[in-house]
């Protein structure tokens, strides 16, 4: 029993030290900072100094007067001006329409390789993974030669355009580049899961529902649907947090008006140097983003209950 | 005019007849049952009324309407899956209400037509349960109420009690002839099993390589099989290899290879020299030490008992004829006192009446 518990320690150990190091340590950090001062030339307010003449470092601050280091200014901030609110509102409509694409683009292509002969399937499994073998920034830039003006596809649906009449259109460095940057580079987290979960499907639960009079629409939406919904809500957890907090498409692929929540973040860190708003930021991003996954547990948990 | 009619329905999956010129007709009201080993063709062709095949040549009809093209969520007939197939998903009042819904009965109705069948299946107090917090027994309960609940014309059962252990088996045999009774509903039942097919049905019809052998009451099919496969398929059955050396109106002689001289009911088509087998079912022999000599109608031979198989109720005797022949037979093991009535090496004799066997022409 003893030596049983003992190899769990070891076993789990690792992992365990690795996360309070570098996630559970900078998190709190990350939460201490944003109730601090920035510095006068960036970063945090420092809280101790070398003595110049001992070198010895001596506290600066007196635990006493904890307004002389702590502060709601960063939350303040936030919260009187409109534009990170909006800007938040549009980082979730980008992180949502980006998981509704995915999932209506992952459903028809996990369904067809979870009935796949198997070999099929393997190799197709393989092929959804496969950009994974290639840089994701060079994957980024390579729709940026896709979508630039030159590109045979932007001339190509231009002509197209002006048959019509329509004035050319500049689809690089524009809301629709980030959308498809973002897809592009999630959908494989959609595909996975759900293929997960279509792929145990019994098929006589389908034969069945035909047979008591359910058409092809009613057997998707009556049986299908809800028996994936577990790969929906994995696939959706995969894409929707991570196209949430996404920096490098907007960068590349979006123009001045496509910044996302994660640009920001990355502005304040990096260019602002102003760490407790980077950090306020940040912490509004994951409150928010846990608020959501709760609130969608507690109506997944009330939809059963009335089943 | 029959509620279900089969004209010359053929089947094939690639080189493989599945279902070879099959007609039959089945009546309202009928309990009717396909029976036959795996890969008979009895699921292709249940496949086919449900509508999930369609056939290569020939026709279904039901109330002589021809199914042709209609899918199965257009037919009139409902399935019980061999695997139940009860959405996990659902409850089992939502799984029973789906056939309805699909069929847009009024909603207001619905929970009252779930609660009828529901009762007609003894699980009233189950409604709000969900598929994996039933027994074998009740999950199987369920997907014959949900079946039901819409009153098909026809109810099609593949294999349904194959998942079930023997003593819920027998039990659910007899809920279903009951329940069958009670709906009025034609059934067709598709099984493997010999026992359970005699047990429910009003008629067989036994297939062997995707053919209809025979079509008729269980106790015509077990008493007088049309064939050696059907003899054979159906319960226990002494097969005899014989030649017909005499018929005679009511009467016929027999030489039974390796046994001896043996008289039977004449069939139609026997001549002199026609050959065949004598199928005799263990329990139409009599088994004892010594047996009464002289009545004309019975035929006597010596042996010794070679097996025994003790099942608790009867012993099955297999018993080696004096020429080497295995006879299989069976005695209830009813002497008070005894466990049984001869042990291994014991010498015997045999006997049975003319009409006990019947022979069935090559």
């Amino acid at each position: 029993m003893k030596s049983k518990s003992l190899a769990k320690w070891l076993i789990s150990g690792p992992p365990l030290l690795y996360l309070l190091l570098f996630f559970a340590i900078p998190s709190l950090i990350m939460a201490f900072a944003a109730f601090r001062f920035p510095g006068d030339y960036g970063g945090l307010m420092p809280l101790t100094t070398a003595n110049p003449d001992t070198g010895a470092t001596e506290l600066l601050i007196n635990f006493g007067n904890w307004r002389d280091f702590l502060t709601l200014e960063n939350f303040q901030r936030f919260f009187d001006e409109p534009i990170y609110f909006e800007l938040f509102v549009k980082s979730f409509w980008y992180a949502g329409l980006t998981t509704v694409i995915c999932i209506v683009l992952a459903y028809p292509l996990a369904w067809l390789i979870a009935r796949s002969p198997r070999k099929t399937r393997d190799l197709l499994v393989l092929l959804v993974i496969l950009p994974f073998w290639s840089n994701f920034l060079i994957r980024v830039y390579a729709w940026m030669i896709i979508l630039g003006p030159q590109s045979y596809f932007s001339r190509a649906l231009n002509s197209v355009l002006a048959v019509f009449g329509v004035e050319p259109v500049s689809l690089l460095f524009s809301q629709f580049a980030v959308i498809v940057g973002l897809v592009y580079v999630h959908l494989p987290f959609m595909v996975l899961p759900l293929y997960a979960n279509l792929e145990k499907h019994d098929m006589a639960l389908l034969d069945a529902a035909q047979d008591l009079g359910a058409n092809a629409w009613q057997r998707f939406w009556k049986v299908t649907w809800p028996l994936s919904l577990p790969g929906v809500w994995a696939g959706t957890a995969l894409v929707f947090i991570p196209a949430l907090g996404m920096f490098a498409i907007p960068d590349l692929l979006g123009g001045t008006n496509s910044m996302m929540i994660g640009n920001l973040i990355k502005q304040q860190y990096l260019d602002s140097r102003d760490w407790p708003f980077g950090s306020v930021l940040s912490i509004m991003l994951t409150f928010t983003v846990l608020l959501l996954a709760a609130l969608a547990a507690w109506a997944g948990s009330r939809g059963k209950d009335k089943r | 005019m029959a509620l279900l009619e089969i004209r010359d329905v053929v089947k094939t999956f690639g080189d493989f007849t599945a279902v070879n010129h099959v007609s039959l007709a089945v009546e309202a009201g009928e309990f009717f049952t396909l029976l036959g080993p795996s890969g008979c063709g009895k699921t292709t062709l249940l496949r086919m009324l449900a509508g999930f095949e369609q056939p290569d040549s020939g026709e279904i009809l039901l109330d002589g309407k021809n199914m042709a093209g209609v899918p199965p969520e257009k037919r009139p007939v409902h399935t019980v899956f061999q695997s139940y197939a009860l959405f996990p998903h659902m409850t089992v009042a939502q799984n029973i209400a789906f056939p309805l819904k699909m069929a847009g009965v009024a909603s207001a109705e619905i929970p009252k037509r779930v609660d009828e069948v529901l009762e007609d299946v003894r699980l009233q107090q189950f409604a709000r349960r969900y598929p994996h917090e039933l027994s074998g027994g009740q999950r199987q309960r369920v997907a014959i109420a949900r079946a039901l609940v819409n009153r098909p014309r026809l109810l099609l059962l593949d294999e349904p009690l194959s998942a079930l252990d023997a003593k819920l088996r027998e039990q659910m045999q007899i809920e279903l002839i009951n329940l069958q009774k009670e709906v009025g509903i034609t059934f067709v039942y598709v099984t493997h099993d010999q026992g359970e097919a005699l047990a429910l049905s009003h008629r067989i019809a036994v297939m062997s390589q995707g053919q209809v052998e025979q079509l008729d009451a269980p106790e015509t099919i077990y008493s007088y099989p049309k064939s050696r496969f059907v003899a054979d398929f159906i319960g226990q059955c002494n097969l005899l290899d014989a030649t017909i050396t005499e018929v005679q109106p009511g009467r016929m002689k027999v030489e039974i290879e390796g046994v001896g001289t043996a008289e039977a009911l004449p069939v139609a088509g026997a001549q002199v020299g026609g050959k065949g087998t004598l199928t005799l079912r263990p329990e139409k022999i009599k088994l004892g030490a010594t047996l009464p000599q002289g009545n004309a109608d019975e035929v006597h031979f010596k042996g010794r008992v070679h097996d025994c198989l003790y099942l608790g109720d009867v012993t099955i005797y297999i018993v080696e004829l004096d020429n080497g022949t295995l006879v299989e037979t069976m005695l209830p093991n009813s002497g008070s006192g005894k466990a049984k009535f001869f042990d291994d090496n014991d010498l015997v004799e045999l006997a049975w009446r003319f009409d006990a066997g019947h022979f069935v022409l090559a």
